[in-house]
């Protein structure tokens, strides 16, 4: 599908051609809007920092900030540990900022929104309207016969297009919006919690990420609120040769709930480009965060070439007695994938639970999972992760359980298996157990398999075709995880499974 | 309905020749047994009908209603209307045994050219061949054959073949493993299903199976090749006297 580049579309081709033919491949979201972009000069230094903390028209103390992370980012080196191999990234060579024109005056609503990128996320499935969704479509019995409402804030390369029902969720007192009206129009809340969870000097990406993020998404639940609807973020990358960098802070106050989802897509393109997020949650006593990801960048192509490269820092810390979190991932994109969504169990009684599926085909790496680290009296963490191998594909486990000292009686279960299609991929397991009390318990089961021949005959016997029988197994593979989701995703997430895959066998 | 002729197969692993030389016909809505001694080529048989990988045809031919069955993909095959009850039906956790026939139904109603079944369609019909084989709500839920026991396998086998509604059945030793009572209720739902031109192969070691599936022909096989037909005074004669008599009478 390489050949489809838009460099390569004849004169004559119209456009609807060109997206008609890219369907065809498996990557449905390859495609792109055109329309006029403001850049950045190319690289990174204080300059570009500054520009950037303009453009956001942010306070001194976050422009200060960002520089105090640039400062630091360019002393430290980029981490070589995990368990993936890419060409060297010149960080010099790529843009830090992309806003569509028209997005220079920010839009003061919905309807003042480029119809462009209305469409673009029309198309992506994502209608940015203040509609219901109306779950239970196909195949789920159990589905509510009511639509459910669920807010979006939409990112498009560096800036926030748009956040649906804000009114709404103002009346109940939760704050959403994009994370540099939050800095404009919430400065005390931002101030006291960015860089509390993944401070500024964390890790090389992370730091990157401080100094130059340009949007992302802002979340605040109030004391005792359960709000009232889904939020989700939808990142999108349509600018070529430009990174995203968006930062996402999530506070769920005390005895609050929210549950939040973010999609992320790109178009195909046969360079690489970098996507490092950070991702802060701050949990209050007794409140309770779920976070779903459905992360469906573009993979490269079945060579190898192009993708995206997600090195992304995510981590919660349940800072109140009785806080929860919940991480589930869908993990199907990115031709490196670098993400271990954390939990850090500081309040007594906190619990932690990371679901994840992750599939690598043809020649995607993905070394991703997850940290939990107990600090608190009688904390609970549970991990289960689904990995699939398919084509020349490499995909880690690598998950870290620490019981510290003052962490008595507390307890992890960890369950994780991988499955292999074809006999060229790869899967590695890699658990560091630190176990510092006596009094806690880690449990730590593993599994590898293949898909079976005997499964595939068996479903093929009854009417499936090849495809459809690797991606009913491979769904019943990953049924625990699939089943922690949020109902419109858990769909979205089964068909990418299935389309994942395709190709990977025969 | 089924023809075979001069069917030669051998395993593509090793150069063992397994069946030399198969000439077998089933017409329409008749029942028809294969009999005979472990190793006779039987199961090798249905696997060779259905597209198992892992043999290779070296001669010969099988048709269903005029059709090579041997070109073609084990869905199409299926979606011709060839249908294998498995011996060792496979377990594929965490596929709901619901979802797994749902699928294979549409996936069949597509390759035909025909419209795809309702959820509320299916539900519908599911239910109410379920219950005729005795199958509860629950083990519909379940994961396909995971935790079911030998009758409930053998039952969701049935079930399956009600709902894909073949012209052509197989069975594979579907008597291995069942008690009486359970080998009883998996026989009447095969008898209930016989007509409508519905044809059967009830591939068997023993005779029992036949007292409640009772065929039209019977066939014996050994070493590959059927070696003698006749009607059902054939299974008994077998039942009573082994395959020793039949097989030297042969020689």
């Amino acid at each position: 599908m390489a050949a489809l580049d838009q460099t390569q579309v004849k004169e004559g081709v119209d456009q609807e051609t060109v997206d008609a033919v890219r369907e065809v491949s498996t990557y449905k979201y390859g495609w792109e809007t055109d329309i006029e972009m403001e850049y950045a000069p190319k690289g990174v230094n204080p300059d570009i920092v500054r520009l950037i903390s303009e453009k956001n028209e942010e306070p001194e103390w976050m422009t200060e900030w960002r520089l105090a992370a640039f400062e630091r980012w360019t002393q430290m080196e980029e981490p070589q540990w995990a368990m993936v191999s890419y060409p060297k990234i010149d960080f010099q060579d790529q843009y830090y900022y992309a806003r569509p024109k028209s997005m220079e005056e920010k839009p003061k609503s919905l309807d003042e929104v480029d119809p462009k990128l209305l469409a673009t996320y029309e198309k992506l499935g994502i209608p940015l309207k203040e509609q219901m969704i109306l779950a239970g479509v196909e195949g789920a019995e159990d589905a509510p016969a009511e639509g459910r409402k669920v807010a979006v804030d939409a990112v498009f390369d560096s800036v926030s297009v748009g956040t649906t029902f804000q009114e709404e969720l103002k009346k109940a007192g939760v704050i959403f919006c994009s994370i540099s009206e939050a800095i404009k129009e919430h400065p005390e809340l931002v101030k006291k919690y960015l860089g509390t969870v993944v401070p500024v000097s964390d890790n090389f990406y992370a730091t990157l990420n401080s100094a130059v993020f340009s949007d992302g998404s802002f979340v605040y639940v109030p004391p005792g609120v359960r709000c009232p609807m889904e939020l989700s973020t939808y990142f999108r990358i349509n600018a070529e040769n430009t990174g995203q960098f968006e930062r996402t802070l999530i506070i769920a106050d005390k005895g609050s709930y929210v549950s939040y989802l973010e999609g992320c897509t790109a178009p195909q393109r046969d360079t690489a480009q970098l996507h490092a997020a950070v991702v802060e949650i701050i949990i209050e006593e007794d409140a309770e965060v779920k976070y779903s990801t459905v992360q469906n960048w573009f993979p490269g192509d079945e060579n190898g070439k192009g993708g995206i490269y997600n090195f992304v820092t995510k981590r919660a810390d349940c800072r109140g007695d009785r806080s929860k979190v919940m991480w589930t991932q869908v993990e199907t994109g990115s031709a490196v994938t670098w993400k271990y969504p954390s939990c850090i169990l500081r309040g007594d009684d906190s619990q932690g639970e990371f679901y994840s599926i992750a599939i690598a085909n043809n020649y995607q790496q993905a070394d991703t999972g997850t940290k939990m680290v107990h600090l608190g009296k009688n904390t609970k963490s549970r991990i289960v992760s689904k990995g699939i191998s398919a084509g020349k594909a490499q995909n880690t486990y690598r998950g870290l359980v620490s019981m510290h000292p003052k962490a008595k009686d507390s307890r992890n279960y960890t369950q994780c298996d991988s499955l292999l299609i074809g006999d060229k991929c790869g899967a590695h397991t890699v658990p560091y157990i630190e176990v510092r009390n006596n009094s806690s318990r880690v449990e730590h089961e593993a599994t590898t398999s293949k898909v079976d021949d005997d499964q595939l005959f068996y479903c093929r016997q009854r009417g499936m075709d090849e495809e459809e029988a690797v991606a009913l197994v491979v769904n019943g593979f990953c049924k625990d995880v699939l089943q922690a989701l949020p109902m419109e995703f858990a769909m979205e997430a089964q068909q990418l499974v299935a389309i994942s895959l395709e190709g990977s066998v025969g | 309905m089924l023809e075979i002729k001069d069917l030669h197969v051998r395993l593509e692993e090793e150069e063992k020749e397994i069946l030399k030389g198969v000439d077998l016909t089933v017409e329409a809505g008749k029942v028809h047994a294969i009999m005979g001694p472990n190793g006779s080529g039987k199961s090798t048989l249905s696997y060779v009908l259905s597209g198992r990988d892992g043999y290779e045809v070296t001669e010969g031919s099988a048709q269903l209603e005029g059709e090579d069955l041997l070109d073609l993909e084990p869905e199409e095959r299926a979606a011709a209307g060839l249908f294998l009850a498995f011996q060792y039906p496979v377990e594929i956790p965490g596929v709901g045994n619901m979802t797994f026939l749902r699928t294979a139904v549409n996936a069949q109603r597509k390759a035909r050219g025909e419209e795809e079944l309702s959820a509320a369609e299916f539900l519908k019909i599911i239910r109410e061949r379920a219950k005729a084989l005795k199958i509860d709500a629950e083990m519909l839920k379940r994961p396909v054959n995971v935790g079911f026991s030998g009758g409930e396998k053998k039952r969701n086998e049935i079930l399956q073949m009600a709902m894909l509604e073949p012209k052509m059945c197989i069975l594979d030793e579907t008597d291995s493993g069942l008690d009486v009572d359970a080998m009883k209720l998996v026989a009447e739902g095969v008898n209930a299903l016989r007509g409508e031109g519905r044809s059967f192969l009830v591939i068997t070691h023993y005779q029992r199976l036949l007292d409640h599936i009772k065929p039209d022909v019977v066939h014996i096989m050994a070493d590959g090749r059927i070696v003698k037909s006749g009607g059902p005074e054939l299974a008994l004669e077998v039942e009573n006297n082994g395959y020793a008599d039949i097989l030297a009478e042969v020689d």
